[in-house]
């Protein structure tokens, strides 16, 4: 691979007990790359923001350093059914900056809030009537008239939510995706998905309905849904049996019926106990082009051009080895691990987590791949990265590290990459790591 | 094919997966945030298919058993005085195969999603007598002699048949004479009747001519009620009359009749799997409760509204009515 990665930052608790509520469950660059957002089981959400590239240091871009901290969702109780709702949250999406002021959506399972992120860096000072700690003067000590000035102050940044976006759903939220208008948005759960407005949060209209008349009948959930980068009528939903749909919302309001059905036979031969969990998509990501769609399932990372519906234009294997331990990863539960993926700006590398704190790259022009370590062993800036190998079966060579001694705890189920450069954020369970390519 | 120790292995493994996915779907009901729709769909996927694998095995077990105590392939008659009574109609006789263990027993219990039910027992019985397992491509639907089923092939729901419930109390313990050994108990959740069924026939038919049937097996909890009796079943009773509804009770309610799960303790459920893991009969009886695809979900009450959805149902009558799959999933 022609990038060379090297480590640049960690952020997070060093210790190894890690608290629940650190635990990462979402990481988004903003559209940008200037703002890198992450959510917790928590409820809360840390911006960070890169700092201004010093012109002297060319041989590194700027650091990412906290700044907005806020408290996103808290535990709710449905009373109704009994019923406690996770604070955790889901999903982060950023919207395109309009303003000085930035927005993102974050979601929980059953709520989406809008929020305002914006910087105050100066203050009215002198009002005619108020001290300046705010009590009012006594009237009759005022004996002239002065008009208050906007004074410089240090930076504040504020985060308050605009908008709340509530029961609209049955079932646990999975996906947030925002239309190519920057007007609305979709949220889908297990069995629907849904379409707002950003401005309205008293109705949303219902687009895609899986759940079938008789539960009985059910087969299949949606595990992820995004909108198409570019065509604003159009987005895809990912199921549970490995299947994608395109929909197209000008066909209909209801968009059961899709427009193209994404599938791949599966191999007989592979056939297991765990074959549906396995191939069950974790996550849908269109390239920036909106020429291709990538699927992660438990094993694989699939490209897909839209444009050919039976089978996807490449595969990669994450980490095959686990084939043979499905059983110990069901008995684990890691075998349902969600894992995420996603493309640098140019589509030309896709990248995805794994277990050991590891993560793979896939170039899809070379078909070299890489695996890579999120480690705090490495963690002087300008380090670089070394390539790491499981040896699947047989002698394992030096520097190689056999399945079984894999750590399963340690999972990297969320990664993002830069818009437009060679940065990429790994978390890991309560750690968030910045690689950056070496510069030279 | 697997043979010998692999095939036990296999069985052990399916059994084992069995209740690891009973215990995942238990212990889904306490976490927080409410029970993951997602996860326990595919939790339902792999107890599926250990469970064809768990009674593919054991047919084959069983095929094994009988060549074994007859070698020369006479037939195992165990209750000369009983003459069997009339098959089911849509239920045809399996033909034995000359060598059983060149049989395809995995292709046979090849049963699809959806709402098939558990096949009707199969036990240590003649041939002649010996129910068809299952189907490719229908669902295997037993039905006490007695009912009458309309047509069960192909569909895929369950039918109009009354509320009856088949546990597979199947018992291969006892080594010996494999005579009369098969045990269905049926609950119908109409009347709440319990009725225990002697291979695949009703028993009071069977043995009110065969005195021989009416001993305790070994290895299942309760005693045989007394020929031709049957009992009121009350939720609180022991697990032994556990079952799936098949279809719908009474008229009304969903098309397609969802299984309901039955009316036992929750508390009963939960020693059951963990303290019996390895038992096969009672394994088979947890079979029988998730034999259908993805069943029990749904109670006829809450067809109709969403709301219960991620849930623990309040109210007794509610939990009543559920079993423990509907209890451990969600409830929608």
């Amino acid at each position: 691979m022609a990038v060379i990665w090297c480590f640049s930052q960690v952020k997070g608790a060093v210790d190894d007990d890690v608290a629940e509520a650190d635990i990462i469950s979402t990481v988004e660059f903003n559209h940008s790359g200037e703002l890198l957002a992450t959510g917790d089981k928590g409820g809360r959400v840390v911006i960070f923001q890169q700092e201004q590239e010093n012109k002297t240091q060319s041989h590194s871009r700027g650091e990412y350093n906290v700044y907005s901290t806020f408290q996103s969702h808290e535990p709710e109780f449905d009373y109704l059914k009994s019923l406690e709702i996770e604070e955790k949250i889901n999903k982060i999406r950023w919207l395109p900056q309009k303003n000085a002021a930035q927005f993102l959506l974050s979601t929980n399972d059953k709520t989406i809030k809008l929020w305002k992120i914006s910087e105050r860096d100066k203050r009215p000072e002198g009002y005619n009537l108020k001290e300046e700690d705010g009590r009012y003067r006594d009237p009759t000590t005022v004996t002239t008239l002065r008009v208050p000035v906007f004074r410089p102050m240090d930076l504040m940044v504020e985060a308050s939510p605009r908008r709340i976006f509530a029961n609209a759903h049955t079932y646990h939220i999975n996906s947030i995706s925002i239309n190519s208008d920057y007007e609305t948005y979709l949220s889908a759960d297990d069995l629907r998905i849904n379409l707002w407005h950003l401005e309205i949060t008293d109705r949303s209209f219902n687009i895609v309905d899986i759940k079938p008349a008789n539960m009985e009948e059910l087969t299949e959930v949606i595990t992820a849904a995004e909108f198409h980068p570019n065509s604003c009528n159009t987005f895809v939903y990912s199921s549970s049996k490995g299947t994608i749909r395109l929909c197209d919302m000008r066909a209909s309001a209801l968009c059961d019926r899709h427009s193209k059905l994404f599938e791949e036979p599966e191999d007989p031969s592979n056939r297991s106990f765990f074959s549906e969990i396995i191939s069950s998509i974790s996550d849908v990501k269109f390239s920036h082009s909106g020429r291709y769609m990538m699927t992660r399932d438990y094993l694989s990372v699939k490209i897909w051009d839209l444009n050919m519906e039976n089978r996807p234009v490449e595969t990669y294997q994450v980490h095959e080895y686990l084939r043979s331990k499905l059983c110990s990863l069901y008995e684990n539960d890691c075998i349902f691990d969600k894992f995420e993926c996603c493309w640098n700006g140019s589509d030309s590398i896709v990248m995805t987590g794994s277990y050991n704190n590891f993560f793979r790259m896939f170039d899809r022009n070379t078909k070299r791949d890489i695996t890579l370590e999120a480690s705090r062993e490495n963690n002087k800036p300008r380090t670089v990265l070394k390539p790491r190998k499981v040896c699947a079966s047989g002698k394992r060579k030096k520097d190689e590290i056999s399945v079984d001694s894999l750590d399963f705890n340690k999972k990297i189920l969320h990664t993002a990459w830069h818009p437009k450069e060679n940065i990429i954020a790994v978390a890991t369970t309560n750690n968030l790591y910045i690689f950056q390519d070496k510069m030279n | 094919m697997l043979r010998g120790r692999r095939r036990m292995e296999s069985t052990l493994d399916a059994q084992s997966l069995i209740s690891i996915s009973l215990r995942k779907i238990h212990s889904s009901r306490t976490q927080r945030g409410g029970i993951k729709l997602h996860k326990n769909l595919l939790v339902s996927y792999v107890l599926r298919n250990a469970r064809q694998l768990y009674l593919s095995e054991r047919y084959a077990e069983l095929y094994r058993r009988q060549q074994q105590h007859y070698p020369d392939g006479a037939p195992l008659l165990a209750m000369p005085a009983c003459p069997p009574p009339p098959a089911p109609p849509e239920l045809p006789v399996l033909p034995l195969p000359a060598d059983t263990q060149d049989r395809e027993v995995r292709s046979c219990a090849a049963v699809r999603g959806g709402a098939e039910l558990l096949e009707g027992p199969v036990c240590a019985a003649p041939p002649e007598l010996q129910r068809a397992p299952c189907r490719d491509s229908s669902p295997g639907f037993y039905r006490a002699a007695g009912s009458a089923g309309p047509g069960g092939g192909g569909g895929g729901g369950s039918s109009a048949a009354p509320g009856l419930l088949y546990a597979a109390g199947c018992d291969f313990g006892t080594g010996g004479v494999p005579h009369c050994s098969s045990r269905t108990t049926v609950l119908d959740l109409d009347t709440h009747v319990v009725t225990t069924v002697e291979n695949g026939y009703l028993h009071q038919d069977c043995c009110s001519q065969c005195p021989c049937c009416c001993q305790p097996v070994a290895g299942l909890a309760s005693p045989p009620p007394a020929p031709g009796t049957k009992r009121k079943y009350y939720p609180g009773q022991e697990e032994e009359e556990e079952g799936v509804e098949e279809g719908e009770p009474g008229g009304g309610g969903v098309a397609g009749g969802p299984p309901f799960a039955p009316c036992t303790k929750r508390a009963r459920f939960e020693e059951y799997s963990a303290e019996h893991p390895q038992d096969s009969s009672n394994i088979s009886n947890l079979i029988s409760i998730f034999g259908s695809g993805f069943t029990g979900l749904v109670s006829r009450q809450q067809a109709d509204s969403e709301q219960p959805l991620n849930g623990q149902l309040c109210g007794k009558q509610a939990l009543a009515s559920l079993g423990a799959w509907t209890r451990a999933i969600v409830a929608f």
